[in-house]
């Protein structure tokens, strides 16, 4: 009787606390990223001309790269 | 904010794969699947024209508008990027894509389609600028680094043009005044037919 009242006991504890292990289920993604002009922080990697954090730099830093590395009419002097 | 776009000039892709090359080796990108590819139109014949071709980074994605999970994103950026922690590989953004852009490893077992991968705009993923498990999911954060992606900044002829929407237009603009073509060939024309002479305006009608 006690080993049938102890069974019972366990079987309760088990299938009350079977969810707790698991992880929530939530549908969709709350991530949004981080902006870019924040930097990876990781210097030796990271071009030279702008400072990590300054929305403005960066900006400025992407559109001189695509002027200068992109477009031959500015590279070539206009020609 | 800057929002981040890619533009082809057919008249200068010489299909020479070295973006489809470029974006493999940056990010590593595994066997089978192809980020970016060189698309050729009539291949074979006189005036044949080819066009690299990767995520558009919509701004009115179907991708992200079919997907069950919600695992799409925009940046600030307007980059679409997506979260491979959330992505259950269901592929209904391959079939909503008109590019063909997402791309699935089959290398799991008995062929099983893996987690959704595409280009990134080198912006990598929603983990941590730089670290270890962006690099490994996504690739390279080139953008975080300052950088433009490595396919157009690769391309030898200039032709994958990539960037600040507004700046990459202007750079194929002054091209194709300057040369007096090129807009004809890629573009609203292409994918939607001209109208042809004498032909009346459709009417506008409520549906």
């Amino acid at each position: 009787m006690r080993t049938l009242a102890v069974a019972a006991a366990g079987l309760v504890l088990v299938t009350s606390l079977a969810a707790c292990g698991e992880k929530p289920q939530v549908a969709g993604s709350s991530v949004k990223g981080q902006p870019a002009y924040l930097g990876t922080g990781v210097g030796p990697y990271t071009q030279a001309g702008w400072k990590a954090g300054d929305a403005t730099s960066w900006e400025e830093q992407m559109r001189t790269r695509t002027q200068t590395g992109q477009n031959e009419y500015v590279r070539s002097g206009g020609n | 904010m800057a929002r981040m776009k890619f533009i082809c000039d057919a008249e200068r892709c010489i299909e020479c794969n070295g973006c489809v090359t470029a974006c493999k080796a940056e990010h590593a990108v595994p066997w089978g699947v192809n980020r970016r590819r060189v698309v050729t139109l009539n291949d074979g014949v006189p005036g044949e024209r080819s066009i690299s071709v990767a995520c558009m980074h919509c701004s009115d994605a179907p991708c992200m508008a079919v997907c069950p999970v919600d695992c799409f994103y925009r940046t600030e950026e307007g980059v679409v990027l997506h979260d491979k922690d959330t992505c259950i590989g269901c592929g209904y953004c391959s079939y909503a894509c008109p590019f063909g852009a997402p791309q699935f490893p089959s290398a799991g077992t008995f062929g099983m389609r893996g987690k959704m991968d595409k280009c990134t705009f080198c912006a990598g993923g929603p983990e941590a600028h730089g670290s270890a498990a962006e690099n490994e999911k996504y690739g390279r954060n080139r953008l975080a680094e300052g950088k433009l992606p490595a396919c157009a900044e690769m391309c030898a002829t200039k032709a994958l043009l990539g960037g600040d929407g507004d700046v990459v237009a202007d750079i194929f603009r002054v091209r194709v005044t300057t040369r007096n073509k090129g807009s004809e060939v890629w573009g609203w024309g292409t994918a939607y037919g001209k109208p042809s002479p004498g032909s009346a305006a459709p009417k506008a009608t409520k549906s």
